[in-house]
């Protein structure tokens, strides 16, 4: 029992981020009707605005601390942030600390940004071409955009930490009357898990409470008769796009303690993500968040040592293996409808 | 001649000219002077020319043909590999088994992986082959080791149990891979004045199957099959309606690509006997499709320009490092060569992906045809200019 809900556990905060990335890859499916391979390289670039403000704050120049020498006597020199400076020294570190949730402050405007000028530079030109058009040029631009980190932060993962004040693990098992220290969880993951409910949450709200969201809703559904209601369905593309470049780039942001970044991350979470949606189905919203975190979780329990002593190397197959089956047996995934990216 | 129409024998005869002169061709610089870092005549970069090129016109004939894009046809160069090296650890060193089971094996695995793939089109094409390339890179990478070697590669080694042959030669080393006895590492070098051409036997090997490849490919873009798959391209509704199953003509489509994908993998392992599972990562994938988008999906030559771009390009532009930059502009002065070289550096040596990239994104926004394509729209600008000369100067007849 306590080994079941630890796999559960562990599969929700890589099933978060697979929902998260698959969130804004459906939307921009259903709605502007995009096969977009960039969408995994935004994931990247969000975590590498975090690896970013982590090294401003860590700006620092060079001062001669008289008080304290070195082995031979001379005095030493200390290197001591900008921030602390400025803030004074315990509140330069914090902000150190916590520059991973700070960041995501910054990813907001710098994330609507970039999708905005990726829409209008590029994914706009492309809305009547085929889609293997569009999977082609938005894979160049993710080849880009990753060779553009690659140059700046080297291919080394960078360790970004998450503040020492989430730091260990919280003791799950004593909460539901297990025993002690059985089930371990660490608090960063759980903030993440808490994080992509509400982003998630807040997603659906914007598309379900606002007129905003209901014209979106009703373009998924069926964009022809949306623009010939005479509503401009160009702008809200836009803004949809923002959005989904928005959630990708958070969910970049907040991972980066939970898994070191390089430049090839996105890459890796991309075919994941596409594999997501394809289970969810395509241009389905809820089943893009239902099969991320299923697939997530059926990854961690495809992971236990048990199950890999059977079967081999599932742990390795097990989220391919269960797209091919849902896409055999359920060609429009678990919640697809119909006539949505069928040619 | 040989059941060619006009056109295609003259073209054919194009590319077999290409492939017998290429040492020439592609060594047009003078070793002595500063360019010849630009010579691609050496074996290895010419065998891998014909090798990606053998590899692109197989995978033309699905996706330029068809129009199905693949997103996972790595995994059967990859298969085609390692069935290679299998066959030169366990049968024999002469390259023609290897080569035959190599496209048999990827064959299979096309067979299957086709079977179930196609049983859908589009976008979700595209993923079930991504899923089931990464599914067999996974595997290689990992549970398959014994099989795969993992993470190290698949190697010969000293105690491979050859049953057509030595496991050691008699000075104890690794035999070398051979056909019936002529060694393919062998080369002969030709020093013409400054220049030097090599002949190696591996290349003209390589580009003897690629003449055959390149043959079969045009038979079967002029065949009823052909015309089919076209079919498929454009309306594959209507075909259904027509009361033909276009399942059957798809799925012998993939399989022939995918056989010609191994026979690429298992020409790689006759020039190199390695085999690593990274060749199946589906970034390869996409590096294959580029090729063909670049030369121009669908037409007969395209996919071997596409090949020989790309790889030309990634040998020659990778090894351009921020040294030979500033020897480059060395004669400018300080200011100006520093700024040039760190706006070029970024695009060569090891960010010669980056260049890749935007090439890609280029050719895919302004020339969807690719090169043959570009070349069609500058030889029509000249023609389009002669004919308004002539224009000019002749009267045309009243209708």
């Amino acid at each position: 029992m306590e080994a079941i809900i630890l796999q559960v556990l562990n599969g929700l905060d890589k099933g978060s981020a697979y929902a998260l990335i698959a969130l804004g890859l459906t939307l921009i499916f259903g709605t502007l009707g995009v096969v977009n391979f960039a969408h995994g390289a935004l994931f990247m670039l969000g975590a590498f605005i975090a690896v970013t403000l982590r090294r401003v704050l860590n700006l620092s120049f060079e001062t001669i601390d008289e008080t304290r020498t070195d082995f031979l006597g001379n005095p030493m020199a200390v290197d001591t942030p900008y921030v602390e400076y400025w803030f004074g020294p315990e509140m330069g570190s914090a902000i150190i600390d916590w520059s991973v949730p700070i960041a995501v402050l910054l990813a907001i405007p710098i994330m609507a940004l970039i999708g905005v000028a990726m829409e209008r530079g590029l994914i706009k030109h492309f809305y009547k071409r085929p889609h293997a058009d569009q999977i082609l040029v938005t894979f160049g631009l993710a080849i880009v955009l990753q060779e553009i980190i690659k140059a700046f932060y080297g291919a080394n993962p960078i360790p970004t930490p998450a503040p020492q004040a989430f730091v260990g693990s919280f003791d799950f098992g004593a909460l539901i009357g297990f025993d002690p220290f059985t089930i371990m969880y660490p608090y960063w993951r759980l903030v993440y898990f808490a994080f992509s409910m509400v982003i998630i949450g807040a997603v659906f709200a914007f598309l379900r409470f606002t007129t905003f969201g209901m014209v979106v809703r009703a373009g998924m559904a069926d964009r022809e008769t949306v623009g010939l209601l005479g509503i401009d369905i160009d702008r809200r593309f836009v803004i949809m796009f923002a959005i989904a470049a928005i959630v990708a780039g958070l969910a970049g942001v907040m991972y980066t303690p939970i898994l070191s970044p390089n430049y090839h991350i996105g890459m890796e979470f991309l075919v994941l993500s596409f594999v997501v949606v394809v289970v969810g189905g395509m241009g389905s919203l809820p089943g893009a968040v239902a099969a991320g975190f299923l697939l997530g979780i059926l990854q961690s329990f495809a992971s236990m040592s048990q199950i890999i002593e059977i079967i081999p190397g599932i742990n390795q197959v097990i989220i391919y293996l269960v797209a091919v089956i849902v896409l055999l047996t359920r060609p429009r995934g678990l919640m697809g409808r119909k006539g949505v990216m069928e040619e | 001649m040989l059941g060619l129409t006009k056109t295609d024998a003259r073209l054919y005869l194009i590319v077999i000219g290409m492939l017998v002169f290429a040492p020439f061709l592609l060594n047009p610089f003078p070793e002595t002077s500063g360019l010849a870092q630009f010579n691609a005549g050496y074996p290895d970069l010419m065998q891998k020319l014909v090798i990606f090129g053998i590899f692109a016109v197989g995978y033309n004939i699905l996706f330029g043909l068809t129009g199905y894009l693949s997103f996972g046809h790595a995994a059967f160069l990859g298969i085609g590999s390692f069935a290679g090296v299998w066959v030169m650890k366990l049968l024999t060193m002469n390259v023609i088994p290897a080569l035959i089971i190599a496209m048999l094996v990827a064959g299979v695995f096309a067979l299957v992986i086709g079977f179930v793939s196609l049983r859908r089109s589009g976008i979700y094409f595209s993923i079930l082959t991504l899923a089931f390339a990464q599914m067999c890179y996974s595997l290689a990478y990992s549970v398959l080791t014994p099989i795969t070697g993992g993470e190290t590669g698949l190697t010969l080694s000293l105690d491979d149990p050859r049953i057509l042959g030595v496991s050691q030669t008699e000075s104890g080393n690794i035999p070398v891979p051979h056909l019936f006895g002529l060694d393919m590492a062998s080369a002969t070098t030709i020093d013409v004045g400054a220049w030097n051409f090599t002949f190696s036997a591996g290349y003209y090997f390589a580009a003897l199957i690629m003449a055959f490849a390149f043959y079969f490919s045009i038979r079967l873009f002029r065949s009823p099959f052909g015309l089919m798959l076209r079919a498929i391209k454009s309306n594959q509704t209507r075909m259904s309606y027509t009361g033909l199953n276009p399942r059957p003509y798809t799925l012998a489509a993939f399989v022939i690509s995918g056989m010609y994908a191994g026979l690429a993998g298992g020409l790689m392992v006759a020039m190199d006997p390695l085999a690593g599972s990274e060749r199946m990562l589906w970034t390869a994938s996409g590096e294959v499709v580029l090729m063909t988008i670049l030369g121009g999906a669908g037409t007969l030559i395209g996919p071997i320009l596409g090949a020989g771009v790309i790889a030309y390009l990634e040998s020659i532009i990778s090894t351009i490092g921020s040294t030979v930059l500033y020897n480059w502009f060395s004669g400018l002065p300080d200011g100006i060569a520093n700024v040039l070289v760190n706006v070029i550096y970024p695009f060569v040596g090891s960010g010669w992906h980056l260049t890749l990239g935007l090439v890609f994104m280029l050719v895919v926004i302004f020339l969807p045809g690719g090169i043959v394509e570009g070349g069609k729209r500058i030889g029509g600008l000249f023609r389009r200019r002669q004919d308004k000369t002539s224009a000019t100067t002749t009267a045309e007849p009243g209708e």
